[in-house]
């Protein structure tokens, strides 16, 4: 199988695997990140959302070929950069609830927060309404994106 | 399937629990430390009970044994203990508990999590486990200082002696205190003595759930660890006839393709393999009896199970005799509806010689272990339980069929496997909610109050299909909740009939079970009842609840809270509606709702509830919320249809839920009180269909007489 490098909350890893392989399956499965969800596989739900190279993507709908020699961020790699305010902001308003969508919301709300600091509703409902949350903590998570922006 | 719990089994063992409970709690020692294992023993610790231990280094730890699926039990139960225990809530670590003898017996013989009964029967055990273990740890210090135990205190894990000043910590005292008897009647605290029940303290796993770190079932890794994807029929019922696998063993990756009962297993390196190979993989399908089954043949079978003699669920008064100024009659159609947790269902099992090991997220352990047992062969003391964390369950992680999956699968190929199921698997083979048709008719007096009350329906019983528990008389206690003397409102005549149609589609628990289909029918036709007599709907409630007083007092706080009465801007209307069960709990919401184009908006809810003595205010609210947009998916999207024996439905695509953009605004009132607290995880879902439709009637004067709620 051909190999691939990527570059994962600044490691390298090169991984010998399918070229069609999802980047999630990539962390997941070779690299052993578990912190990004499988929940649809068709970039339906958000679950499996991390930075590509600062961007927002869905990684189940991203081949290895495409995250190749690229600059992957996960939750777990979030911490270092401005993630943290958002995990804080989480757990002020008491957000997850089984928690399993929260890493691709809080990827999606960094995206957001990357690119509009002071996001008003229309803007989270614009960015967050690609991840599904099934235990329906949406007002908390527009919450937590309002707290965090003013914490800047 | 020997290992399916009913949920009629497990709430009937605690429901029963109330008197056996001390007695159950108090194990002799060898089986105190055969179940806390090798890495909980604290030689010189104290552990009065399973579920608790303070080790000489004042460390505090408590078991929970239910499933931490974003219900909150993983912070809620620990409180309730540490509350008699007057721990320091800092000090305390929490754990889930490991599947064996010691906490099965703690629940009268089954681990499971359901019907919104974890808090409500923890309660009285978690109190007197606590204030035991408290007792015997003042008895001690008591005993070193030669005090009077009655003259020493406690607070935050320590024992102090005021008239002396001497102060000791738990720790220091808890070898003293183990060695002491077990008090049978322990003294518990007064409501008003709480400090920790009550408060908002946070969530002990939101950290874990912010960083990636939480253990969810589908994160299972295990060296030489393989995954499985399973080729599943399409139609119900249907067995495999041939399978072709060249193709697929051909996929670099893959390992194994094996049969099992739901199907045909590809097991590869990883989950992407395992996918490809099933996708390469030829299967022929005899399809069996229900290939030709769909969703009109299924309303078929319901009308013409309707037509014939049902079971009498309740029947009081004369509704034949109530002399009418006015009737009312109704036809309500309830669909069949999936789980869809975020997580899809999975299952990781590691099944050797001489035993076994299981890690799953369920919200059975007592039927995952039977489950294993069975398949091994193998003795259930071989047997290794280990709960993860739930992607949610919603009723879903009570059936065992992934456990059974992988199981076989692990061994089949003799190795560790994860089975995975994608998104269509989850909904394509799930346990669905009922369907459920309902009719009804009511009589008006000349003042347009109802005075009888006539109410016939047909739906699957859950139980009746799985066959463990007969139905008792025809009557599935769950499909018919809230329809007979649990019935909510005072109407002096009532006949309610109940018939199970068979049908081949599977049924399961689904968050809140009956309740999500009978509550709807009941409070959108108690609206139509209010229409039709010329009344509001809350002044119709009230006059219905006026011998209630907690429901009163629960609608009450609704109106008020929602500004019932006040006008609202042009084209927003607001629909109230009731639900009373789950031990012990009320819940009124009242939907602001309009319409953009065939789109039912749903600007605000508003939701009183009393649930009792509140553990911890801030869970009950989300769960309120949480069981709110649960229940709005469903009423404004959710619908599983059958065409040709098969589900239609396979994705977020064409089975939608609510997203961020849909999602309303919630406001949240909780009712001061000191009864036994009742459930909190289920109880918010059945109203708010019925409010938002009750609304949208408000709006368009044309009764939503089905769900999903459709805009002609």
């Amino acid at each position: 199988m051909p190999s691939f490098t990527v570059l994962v909350n600044g490691r390298s890893h090169t991984v010998d695997v399918a070229a069609d392989t999802p980047l999630l399956w990539v962390l997941r499965d070779s690299i052993g990140l578990t912190g990004t969800k499988f929940g649809c596989g068709m970039g339906q739900c958000g679950a499996c959302t991390v930075h590509l190279d600062g961007k927002a993507v869905r990684s189940c709908m991203t081949p290895i070929t495409a995250a190749s020699g690229r600059k992957v961020t996960t939750i777990e790699g979030l911490a270092t950069e401005h993630g943290h305010r958002l995990q804080q902001a989480w757990v002020e308003e008491d957000v997850p609830q089984c928690g399993y969508c929260q890493s691709g919301q809080i990827m999606s709300a960094a995206a957001l927060l990357a690119a509009h600091p002071k996001p008003t509703d229309d803007d989270i409902d614009r960015a967050m309404s690609g991840n599904i949350c099934r235990c329906g903590t949406y007002s908390r998570i527009r919450s937590a994106i309002h707290r965090a922006s003013q914490e800047v | 399937m020997a290992s399916t719990v009913t949920r009629r089994d497990f709430l009937r063992s605690s429901a029963g629990a109330g008197a056996g409970l001390l007695i159950a709690l108090y194990l002799p020692s060898a089986d105190r430390l055969t179940a806390l294992g090798e890495r909980h023993r604290d030689a010189d610790g104290l552990s009065p009970n399973a579920w608790l231990v303070i080790g000489t280094d004042d460390t505090v730890t408590v078991y929970f044994d239910k499933s931490e699926m974003g219900q909150g039990v993983m912070t809620a139960l620990p409180m309730i203990l540490a509350e008699e225990l007057d721990a320091d809530w800092k000090r305390v670590r929490v754990e889930q508990a490991p599947v064996t003898a010691a906490f099965i017996a703690l629940r009268h013989g089954r681990l499971s999590t359901g019907g919104s009964t974890s808090v409500r029967t923890s309660w009285d055990p978690m109190r007197a486990a606590g204030a035991a273990a408290r007792e015997m740890l003042m008895t001690a210090a008591a005993t070193q200082w030669g005090v009077d135990p009655a003259s020493c205190h406690t607070a935050s894990g320590r024992i102090s002696h005021k008239a002396s000043g001497r102060s000791v910590s738990y720790g220091q005292v808890a070898a003293a205190a183990a060695k002491l008897p077990v008090p049978a009647q322990p003294k518990l605290k007064e409501q008003s003595e709480f400090r920790i029940v009550g408060t908002r303290t946070k969530r002990v796993d939101t950290r874990a759930k912010t960083d990636g770190s939480a253990g969810f079932g589908i994160d299972t890794q295990r060296p030489g660890m393989l995954v499985a994807v399973v080729k599943r029929c399409p139609v119900f019922g249907g067995t495999v006839a041939r399978v072709d696998d060249a193709k697929a063993k051909a996929v670099p990756g893959v390992r194994h393709v094996v049969r099992i009962s739901s199907g045909v297993a590809v097991v590869a390196d990883g989950y992407w393999p395992a996918y490809k190979g099933r996708d390469a993989l030829g299967v022929e399908w005899d399809f069996g009896p229900n290939a030709t089954l769909d969703s009109a043949g299924i309303w078929k079978i319901f009308e013409d199970r309707l037509a014939q003699p049902l079971a009498v669920v309740r029947d009081s008064g004369s509704v034949a005799s109530a002399d009418p100024a006015k009737t009312v009659e109704a036809e309500y159609r309830l669909p069949y509806l999936a789980h869809a947790t975020m997580e899809p269902m999975n299952c990781s099992a590691h099944v050797r010689a001489d035993g076994c090991d299981v890690w799953v997220p369920t919200q059975n352990q007592t039927g995952a272990l039977d489950t294993a047992a069975q398949i091994t062969g193998l003795s259930k003391d071989q047997i290794a339980i280990h709960t993860t964390f739930l992607g949610g369950g919603f009723g879903r992680r009570s059936k065992t069929d992934f456990v059974t999956d992988a199981v076989e699968a692990s061994k089949a190929v003799g190795a560790p496997v994860k089975v995975i199921y994608d998104r269509p698997d989850d909904i394509q083979h799930d346990g669905y909610r009922p369907a459920a048709l309902h009719r009804l008719s009511a009589k008006l007096d000349a003042n347009g109050w109802p005075v009888a009350w006539t109410h016939r329906f047909v739906a699957p019983s859950i139980l009746a299909q799985y066959g463990k528990q007969a139905v008792d008389k025809g009557i599935d206690g769950d499909a018919v909740s809230g329809t007979g003397d649990d019935f909510p409102y005072a109407i002096p005549n009532m006949h309610v009939e109940y018939g199970i149609p068979e049908t081949a589609v599977p049924v399961w628990w689904w968050r809140s079970v009956g309740h999500s289909s009978t509550d709807f029918v009941i409070e959108s036709f108690i609206d139509e009842l209010a229409a039709a007599g010329g009344k509001d709907p809350v002044e119709l409630r009230r006059h219905l609840l006026a011998d209630s007083p907690r429901r009163l007092a629960v609608l009450n706080l609704a109106a008020d809270k929602s500004g019932w009465g006040k006008p609202l801007p042009n084209g927003r209307a607001r629909g109230i509606a009731l639900l009373d069960g789950f031990g012990n709990t009320i819940v009124v919401q009242v939907a602001e709702v309009s319409l953009e184009g065939q789109k039912v908006r749903v600007h605000r809810v508003t939701c009183a509830v009393d649930c009792g003595i509140v553990v911890n205010p801030a869970i009950v609210e989300s769960q309120m919320e949480s069981a709110i947009i649960y229940g709005l998916s469903a009423a404004l999207m959710g619908e599983i249809t059958l065409k040709d024996g098969r589900v239609v439905q396979s994705s977020f695509a064409d089975y939608p839920v609510v997203r961020m953009n849909q999602a309303p605004k919630i406001d949240v009132h909780l009712v001061q009180s000191s009864e036994h607290p009742g459930g909190i995880g289920e109880p918010g879902t059945p109203p708010i269909a019925p409010a938002v439709a009750n609304a949208v009637f408000a709006l368009t004067k044309k009764r939503v007489l089905e769900l999903p709620i459709k805009i002609a």
